[in-house]
């Protein structure tokens, strides 16, 4: 396989944290490849820094050590700018606890993304568009009569469904999961696992960090991560 | 769009927010009332005392007074930036009503009341003869009679609405006025037993300047009887004061400056016949009555400084509210970042936050502010009847109604404040907020 046709590569990801006196390594040299169009999952223990990593992969944290490299370009050359740019249009982000903001609806939940990426004029313009789009995602994961319902007034599982359809919005080039049936009961999380395979199906390139094997199943690879590096690789 | 729906959001939801709007409403409504009645009191103040000394004044301290004023109100009534000229004698007597054994000491002052009327507004401080000054020393029960006028606290009491009540006429008062007439150099003019120079005069009306001080010691008197009374007619007539009021179009700073340089030129032209003229000063009415306007001042500005400290307790409180509300919204910031938000648009949304609270505290406060001054007097009057309860009392202070002028560039400053102190108070805050790493408030522990 040429390197071209890896979206999302991690060589020598390190990542330390100081507690007190001890420094404790969380990541010890991490390297990974995610092809264009893969459902990959990290499986690992709690604590063994599945969550950093990933992390680390969508920018939202830095590693110590190593580099990552997203359609080629190095993340860790890359300005606040182009981070923010990153974050908003090329990747993705589903939490275990969903991550909504109580203050907005289900519909400005899912519309947040697009409206982070552009100013008040701009958005004047795109409002329409978006809205059309926010609409759609919303009827993809069956919340299409929850849109104007505030978090607190949904379930786990519609929650988790709003939060995929906000990493949905800007159409990212990969969706980051993290722990993403943790929260909820085995149909309900079956459902949200039905929903990431659907959108692989569909070309959407996942990364998704588990503590479960059997979630682990339904992806397409399966890495595991013991000691701070991966140390099993599975294709099914 | 999310920098506008979230702070606005943020205000209604967060219960917290509403301690910080209701504590920049009651700085501005504090700060609004306060302020608008003390610079209302202030600007009154200055008119009164305006309207009393005439734009400019050239006078001397000395009670002996100065000579040839007559000639230098000639010249300056040549002046084409000067409307009007009135001479005065000032000194000091002892009055008391005939038949009565009890003297109080006053200030007299001897004045033409036509000229005075045009170069101050002593016209319309009378009582009786405002519309006739000219009949101002005639008492309307014997025009004959030599009359006199009496500052008002002299001559009325206040109710305890601070209202005088007036006779339909002066009723007819005999008041004899002691001197001690001075000669140029200051002696006595009368050695021996009759040192003083005592004459009788008739109440024909009353004055109400408005200025507590010379409304309760002041009593005027026709100017050539005041000068007999204080030894300035002879050998050569002697004036206390000239009151200067200039044309409308000449600025004041400027008809002061000319009016001193013709003085420095007839003090130079007079200087060896013309005594005492060297201790003649040319002053504008500010600085004239500077010791009086000046006590007003330092409250104001005292006052302005204590509201500088309100205005540090606000952006503490908006400090503290904003850090309290940062530490709970720490997720959304993390969440904020994660979909791409820079760290400068959450700096800018939380100063959003604090612009709202500052425009939505200012206007409730304002809006209350306002109807409060529009009620004030009003509500003093309820409180008076119900509970006796007065902000002055108007039988010790000449203030009648509460000054309640609104004033639009005072409103604008100090809703522009309460923003800035707002913005200050979360600026801090925000840019914690904007610094925050987006994986520590994301974490499982953090939630």
């Amino acid at each position: 396989m040429s390197k071209q046709e890896y979206i999302l590569e991690a060589e020598g990801i390190c990542k330390y944290y100081r507690m007190g006196a001890a420094e404790v390594r969380v990541l010890k040299g991490v390297d990974l490849a995610v092809k264009k169009g893969e459902f990959l999952a990290i499986v690992g223990a709690s604590g063994s820094g599945k969550s950093t990593l990933l992390h680390i992969l969508g920018a939202l944290d830095g590693a110590d050590k190593g580099t990552v490299r997203f359609e080629g370009r190095n993340l860790s050359e890359a300005g606040e700018r182009e981070l923010n740019r990153f974050r908003n249009k090329m990747v993705g982000f589903v939490f275990q606890f969903y991550h909504l903001l109580d203050e907005l609806n289900v519909l400005e939940n899912v519309l947040l993304p697009a409206m982070a990426g552009t100013g008040i004029v701009g958005w004047l313009g795109k409002r329409r568009a978006a809205k059309k789009r926010a609409k759609e995602l919303l009827s993809e994961v069956g919340l299409n009569k929850r849109a104007n319902h505030k978090p607190y007034q949904l379930s786990g599982g519609e929650r988790q469904r709003t939060a995929i359809a906000r990493a949905l919005m800007n159409e990212p080039k990969i969706l980051l999961v993290d722990e993403p049936t943790g929260n909820l009961d085995s149909e309900t999380g079956n459902g949200i696992l039905r929903i990431f395979e659907k959108l692989n199906s569909a070309g959407e390139t996942i990364v998704m960090v588990t503590h479960d094997d059997t979630i682990a199943q339904r992806a397409g690879r399966i890495m595991t991560l013991a000691d701070g590096k991966i140390e099993h690789r599975h294709t099914r | 769009m999310y920098k506008i729906i979230l702070p606005f959001r943020y205000l209604f939801r967060k219960r917290i927010s509403y301690l910080a709007l209701v504590a920049v409403a009651l700085c501005v409504f504090i700060v609004f009332v306060v302020m608008t009645v003390m610079t209302e009191l202030v600007n009154d103040f200055k008119q009164k005392n305006h309207s009393f000394v005439g734009d400019c004044i050239v006078g001397t301290e000395s009670l002996v007074g100065f000579a040839y004023y007559e000639d230098f109100m000639k010249i300056l009534e040549q002046a084409d930036f000067i409307e009007a000229v009135s001479a005065a004698v000032k000194s000091y007597a002892l009055i008391n009503a005939k038949g009565s054994q009890r003297s109080i000491g006053v200030e007299i002052m001897g004045i033409d009341p036509v000229r005075h009327s045009l170069a101050t507004s002593f016209g319309e401080t009378l009582h009786y003869n405002k519309n006739d000054v000219s009949r101002t020393f005639k008492p309307s029960y014997d025009p004959n009679l030599t009359g006199c006028v009496v500052g008002i606290d002299l001559w009325l009491g206040r109710n305890a609405k601070g209202q005088y009540t007036y006779a339909v006429s002066p009723e007819k008062q005999a008041l004899n006025i002691s001197c001690f007439p001075l000669t140029p150099k200051g002696a006595l003019a009368k050695a021996g037993a009759g040192e003083t120079d005592t004459r009788t005069f008739y109440y024909s009306d009353i004055s109400h300047s408005g200025l507590a001080r010379v409304d309760s010691s002041f009593v005027y008197l026709p100017l050539e009887q005041a000068q007999s009374l204080c030894g300035m007619d002879r050998p050569a007539k002697r004036a206390s004061a000239i009151h200067i009021r200039f044309r409308p179009n000449t600025k004041p700073e400027a008809g002061c400056e000319k009016v001193t340089l013709l003085w420095q030129q007839f003090v130079r032209e007079n200087k060896e016949s013309a005594e005492l003229l060297d201790a003649v000063k040319v002053q504008s009415w500010k600085d004239y009555r500077r010791p009086f306007i000046a006590a007003m001042e330092k409250e104001q500005t005292m006052l302005t400084a204590m509201f500088v400290f309100v205005g540090v307790t606000t952006v503490f409180i908006v400090f503290v509210v904003f850090y309290m509300i940062i530490s709970h919204k720490s997720k959304d910031i993390g969440i904020l970042k994660s979909v791409g938000i820079p760290n400068r648009n959450i700096l800018t949304l939380f100063l959003c936050f604090a612009s709202w609270i500052g425009v939505l505290g200012s206007a409730i406060g304002a809006a209350a502010g306002w109807r409060f001054l529009v009620h004030i007097n009003q509500i003093e009057d309820w409180l008076f009847e119900h509970f006796g309860f007065q902000l002055w009392d108007r039988t010790i202070y000449a203030i009648g109604d509460i000054p309640n002028q609104i004033e639009f560039k005072l409103l604008a400053v100090i809703i522009l404040s309460a923003i800035a102190a707002c913005l200050i108070g979360a600026l801090v805050p925000s840019w914690r907020a904007a610094r925050l790493k987006p994986v520590e408030t994301l974490q499982v522990s953090q939630l």
